[in-house]
């Protein structure tokens, strides 16, 4: 019964992590926030999609390099997690290119 | 065929009990990692096909006056997502949404607090944020069934579908929107995306249970916590997606 009510030793906080925690958390919102503007202000086009995908390849950045830890992990890790997203990327392209071709041979 | 006679040396390429370490990450964490690389590759397909199935049709021209719902073109999402609770008939584009963004964002912020209290081994702070982070969850879930409900039933002057009669709200196969597959892609992906939120509020709970009953106390690490976190920082990783190709874009 003894080990069971054994607590292991709590280590004090470290306040230069929790504070880059928030600075994170800062940097997310101000993101959020520039789309917002941006979705209001400027007009439709290839020009403010480019803005919104790069912002939201940012935000990913951060998240998934700081809150999941990944920056931090080995790189033969990262690269494995990030070369197969790569490829998604392009699959992303080529089926835009094609709803474009699409859009066409249907002659709307 | 003696040199095909394999060595093994003692602790060496063995996972568990070895002290050998792929990617010197944990087996649970890095069995994480790939589920989460294949569950990317889910989403993927659901917003590709979304690009697909935009781009082939026709788009809002702005030139033409002030947008109306039409099945003649796509929607603009603006227009579609203005609704907010207790605000009846006014025009409040993407501020709900908005909202629900910020909530995700707070509750992925609250899970890293926790992580980070489970490397320290302080169980009074994995327990409060796991909780913040769950009662985070729910919020957002709370947030998208009230949104789900006002697509559904629609505006008060509706829509005309494409034989001329005035429709209101959306279903799979007809909306008043704009083209059919709007609605369908809209329930899948936000629903697909709901569901994730759903399994990790539920994946929380157990171990935020597990956390205040001491079991992850007596296992002597709280790598479950970071475990989890994963699973609930990717749920975020996906809204910052679906946010951006479904109602910004």
């Amino acid at each position: 019964m003894e080990q069971e009510n054994k607590e292991m030793e709590v280590v004090p906080a470290d306040k230069a992590k929790i504070l880059k925690i928030w600075k994170v958390t800062g940097i997310l919102f101000l993101a959020t926030v520039i789309e917002f503007i941006i979705a209001f202000t400027v007009d439709a086009g290839a020009f403010k999609t480019s803005i919104f995908i790069i912002l939201t390849i940012f935000k990913a950045f951060y998240i998934v390099g700081e809150f999941m830890h990944l920056s931090h992990e080995t790189k033969s890790l990262i690269y494995t997690i990030m070369l197969p997203c790569v490829f998604v990327l392009w699959l992303i392209l080529a089926l835009l290119i094609q709803g474009a071709a699409i859009f066409e041979a249907l002659g709307l | 065929m003696a040199s095909t006679a394999v060595v093994v040396e003692e602790n060496k390429n063995l996972w568990d009990g070895g002290g050998v370490e792929p990617f010197k990450a944990s087996y649970g964490k890095l069995m994480m990692w790939f589920f989460l690389l294949s569950d990317a590759f889910t989403f993927s397909a659901l917003l590709v096909s979304y690009g697909l199935i935009r781009y082939r049709h026709v788009a809002f021209d702005y030139s033409s006056g002030p947008f109306e719902f039409s099945q003649a073109y796509w929607p603009v999402p603006e227009y579609v997502f203005n609704g907010m609770p207790w605000l009846h008939g006014m025009h409040l584009p993407l501020v709900f949404v908005g909202i629900m963004t910020f909530i995700l964002i707070m509750s992925s912020v609250t899970m890293v607090l926790a992580v980070e209290a489970g490397h320290r081994n302080d169980r009074v702070a994995v327990e409060k944020w796991m909780l913040w982070t769950i009662l985070g969850g729910l919020t957002f879930l709370g947030c998208q069934a009230w949104e789900w409900t006002h697509f559904i039933v629609g505006t008060d002057d509706g829509g005309r579908l494409l034989d001329g009669s005035l429709f209101y709200g959306a279903n799979l196969s007809m909306n008043q929107y704009g083209p059919p597959n709007f609605a369908a892609l809209f329930f899948f992906i936000t629903g697909f995306h709901g569901f994730h939120v759903f399994s990790g509020v539920v994946i929380n709970f157990i171990i935020f249970y597990q956390a205040t009953t001491g079991v992850l106390a007596r296992r002597g690490t709280y790598e479950m916590v970071e475990k989890v976190g994963l699973y609930w920082h990717f749920v975020d990783l996906v809204w910052v997606f679906v946010f951006t190709f479904f109602y910004l874009v």
